[in-house]
């Protein structure tokens, strides 16, 4: 399966974390807070500023660089 | 023997909405010792039995992430609570159970209060607390805090809970060669005699916890145990796979535990939320509609708590000091007490009561933002902007904090993960003008700018924010450089603000100013009266005072900033003990009364406006008050930082006060 950077993904599609590749606090506090390998997202804005997804029905902001750093598989 | 109940839950699930519903007015606030975390205690009554209530920080984990964390795990297992009630908001049952899985693995009796039922309804998200009770193994109660409903359900089963004996131990497995490892390290730790339990422990070993690390570090070299150091040279290259590992398979568990138990409509329901978020964080708009709601709070604030309730207030407190000054006459008090009584009493302390309604009206404004859950969005389109100077969005929070007082807003400062954020957020606090500068900006715009009220107090906040910006870019690019650290920060719901919380948050804050009017400003007034009237003989409050002699002796350091007489530098000289002791001090000085139209007049005579700017930009910027030094050097660990701080802000204040007040002069201004 190809892997994809979050910041490359538009308003509306959904996604699965693959892979962070963060420091390693970054990565836990990520995974804590439920982007976990296989967790289900989708993006619900991403212009300008920290991108936005939803993850679980709640909305949780990331910063770009972080983004830039989480890998995800498209669902099809 | 008291019965302690400990509140867990995550941010935002409702956790100190719930505390106040089972509370009420009973409740007390201090500090966790050791540590600057607010430790908030309440009573609460169920059939006859009392119950102390022990509010948690809002957490997502109990790891050794943040001084939170600890302070949180720590009570849990070293300060005995009978229960802990662990407040799961319904809306988001996954993400929140993370937590309830970990209170499980410590061994605690656990309630979980499935709260904000009636938003989930809403959301058609349907979750049988019936199964999830039982898979749990504990009681499931589902609640309405903001409702105060189920709250009595919640209290009997946590009082079945305390009595019952815990049932059993959930022990999840992390896969294989985790469990494995979890054994051998387990038996390394049995035998040594440690606060925790070692299987606890083992697994939070082997997941990269600091801090336990260390614990366990010392107390076993003491005891002469080389064996659990060789057992981590062995394991360093796997260890953060097992970090992953473990949170994954905790949410495993979790996946296992909700399956079939919570159902979510195909496609998500369309919420306000969605559709209020479009306007509020949009890319362009976000920015300008966040200045708007911050210039209408200032507005109100100034409209109804100076204008309308200041006024009653004022004349309250005029009223009160003419009443204390006529018993004082009838019980012949020496002339002495009687004149500490008007000037020192009501002048200095009551000049600081006027302005708490303007303080109570603030404060309301600001945790109706924070409790509709716009406070988050600011954040986050204040992110970029903040990026620009080297900061990250999640500082301003703190620095909106200390728009109210600095010290919360240096406190706020522990949401920064990095210690490079913290330093810089920490550092330029103080220029976010605190509540207790507005009076001084009052007087000078009763006296120069009536008109222009809020767009001068406005003003005033924005060079603040613009100083702070200038300085923690400056501060991003040579003290502390590095890379700026990530912004991760939920979102949540819009909801309505409850009066409740947001009453509860004014009086935190309101009463904090009422003890410091009490005490530090009265005891800073006092020491000011007698260094105005000493020596004997001296006309009180005059230029011979040792008062005035300590204005004359540093006013000549204002004479380029155009206020360079004595009576202003005693005010500014007084703020560095209480920036509420300002007004108080000029308005003796200058008017021999403490506040109102008098002393008004008197700034008019001798201030005008391009000096009343500089005044009032030297005020915004200058020295911290002491608390607030006090503060930092707490936070920061060092004296150092708290005297860099004390001197830098004098020294850009000053300059920036010399400028206004020259480049004015210059175009014409006076």
């Amino acid at each position: 399966m190809q892997y994809l950077s979050l910041v490359n993904l538009h308003v509306g599609d959904r996604c699965k974390v693959a892979r962070i590749q963060a420091g390693s606090s970054a990565t836990r506090r990520l995974y804590e807070m439920g982007f976990n390998t296989g967790a289900q997202i989708q993006v619900l804005k991403n212009d300008r500023g920290p991108i936005i997804v939803g993850l679980g029905g709640h909305k949780i902001a990331l910063g770009r660089g972080l983004a830039a750093k989480m890998l995800v598989g498209m669902d099809q | 023997m008291p019965i302690t109940i400990a509140l867990m839950g995550n941010p935002n699930s409702g956790k100190t909405t719930l505390f106040n519903a089972l509370t009420g007015a009973n409740q007390h606030v201090g500090n966790w010792p050791g540590v600057t975390v607010e430790r908030k205690e309440g009573q609460t009554r169920h059939g006859n039995q009392v119950y102390t209530v022990v509010d948690l920080p809002g957490t997502y984990s109990l790891g050794a992430f943040s001084e939170d964390e600890v302070v949180a795990r720590e009570f849990i297992l070293t300060g005995n609570p009978d229960v802990v009630i662990n407040v799961v908001d319904a809306t988001n049952i996954e993400r929140n159970l993370y937590l309830t899985t970990q209170l499980l693995e410590m061994g605690a009796k656990v309630v979980v209060a499935l709260n904000m039922v009636d938003e989930a309804e809403a959301r058609q998200i349907s979750v049988d607390e019936k199964a999830l009770s039982r898979r749990l193994g504990i009681p499931v109660i589902p609640t309405v805090a903001s409702k105060r409903k189920g709250i009595d359900e919640l209290m009997e089963a946590a009082t079945a809970t305390i009595r019952a004996p815990l049932n059993g131990h959930v022990r999840l497995s992390y896969g294989e060669s985790i469990d494995g490892k979890i054994a051998e390290l387990e038996d390394l730790l049995k035998n040594g005699d440690l606060a925790y339990p070692p299987g606890w422990l083992a697994l939070k070993l082997l997941e990269g916890d600091e801090y336990l690390r260390k614990v366990v570090d010392v107390s076993l070299k003491l005891q002469g145990s080389d064996e659990f150091t060789r057992f981590w040279d062995e394991m360093a290259v796997q260890a953060e796979d097992f970090q992953l590992e473990i949170v994954d398979s905790r949410y495993k568990f979790v996946g296992d535990v909700t399956k079939d138990v919570v159902r979510r409509p195909e496609v998500a329901v369309q919420t306000t939320t969605d559709k209020v978020d479009r306007v509020l964080t949009h890319k362009y708009w976000g920015m300008p509609i966040f200045a708007v709601i911050m210039f209408i709070v200032f507005q109100l604030t100034f409209a109804i708590g100076q204008d309308l309730l200041g006024r009653w207030m004022a004349t309250g407190v005029e009223y009160a000091g003419g009443l204390l000054e006529s018993l004082l006459v009838t019980v012949n008090a020496p002339q002495w007490l009687i004149d500490f009584a008007e000037n020192g009493v009501v002048g200095g302390v009551g000049a600081v009561i006027e302005f708490v309604p303007l303080i109570v009206i603030l404060y309301m404004l600001m945790g109706f933002l924070e409790d509709s859950g716009y406070m988050a969005r600011a954040a986050y389109v204040m992110d970029n902007t903040m990026r620009a100077v080297g900061l990250q969005g999640k500082t301003f929070i703190s620095m909106i904090v200390g728009f109210g007082c600095n010290v919360p807003g240096v406190m706020a400062t522990r949401t920064l993960e990095s210690k490079k954020d913290r330093m810089i957020a920490i550092l330029i606090n103080p220029f976010m003008s605190c509540g207790a500068k507005i009076p001084i900006y009052l007087v000078f715009i009763a006296a120069f700018f009536p008109s222009y009220g809020g767009l001068v107090l406005f003003s005033v906040y924005a060079l603040g924010i613009l100083v702070a910006f200038l300085m923690g870019k400056i501060f991003s690019k040579t003290l502390f450089k590095g890379e700026t650290s990530h912004f991760i920060m939920e979102l949540p719901p819009y909801r309505k603000p409850t009066l409740g919380n947001v009453l509860r948050n004014m009086w935190d804050n309101v009463s904090g100013f009422l003890t410091r009017a009490g005490t530090t400003i009265f005891a800073v007034v006092s020491l000011l009266w007698v260094l105005a009237v000493l020596p004997v003989g001296v006309e009180p409050y005059g230029a011979e005072s040792i008062l005035g002699r300590i204005g004359l002796l540093i006013a000549p350091i204002f004479e380029p900033a155009g206020f360079g007489n004595w009576q202003a530098a005693v005010g500014l000289f007084s703020g560095i003990a209480a920036k509420e002791a300002v007004v108080a001090i000029l308005g003796m000085v200058y008017a021999g009364v403490e506040e109102g139209m008098e002393l008004v007049m008197a700034i008019r005579e001798v201030f005008t406006p391009l000096t009343a700017i500089s005044f009032m930009v030297m005020t915004l910027l200058y020295t911290p008050c002491a608390a607030t030094l006090g503060t930092i050097k707490k936070e920061t660990g060092s004296a150092k930082w708290a005297l860099f701080s004390a001197t830098y802000t004098f020294a850009i204040a000053w300059v920036l006060a010399v400028l206004v007040f020259q480049v004015g002069r210059l175009l014409g201004f006076s």
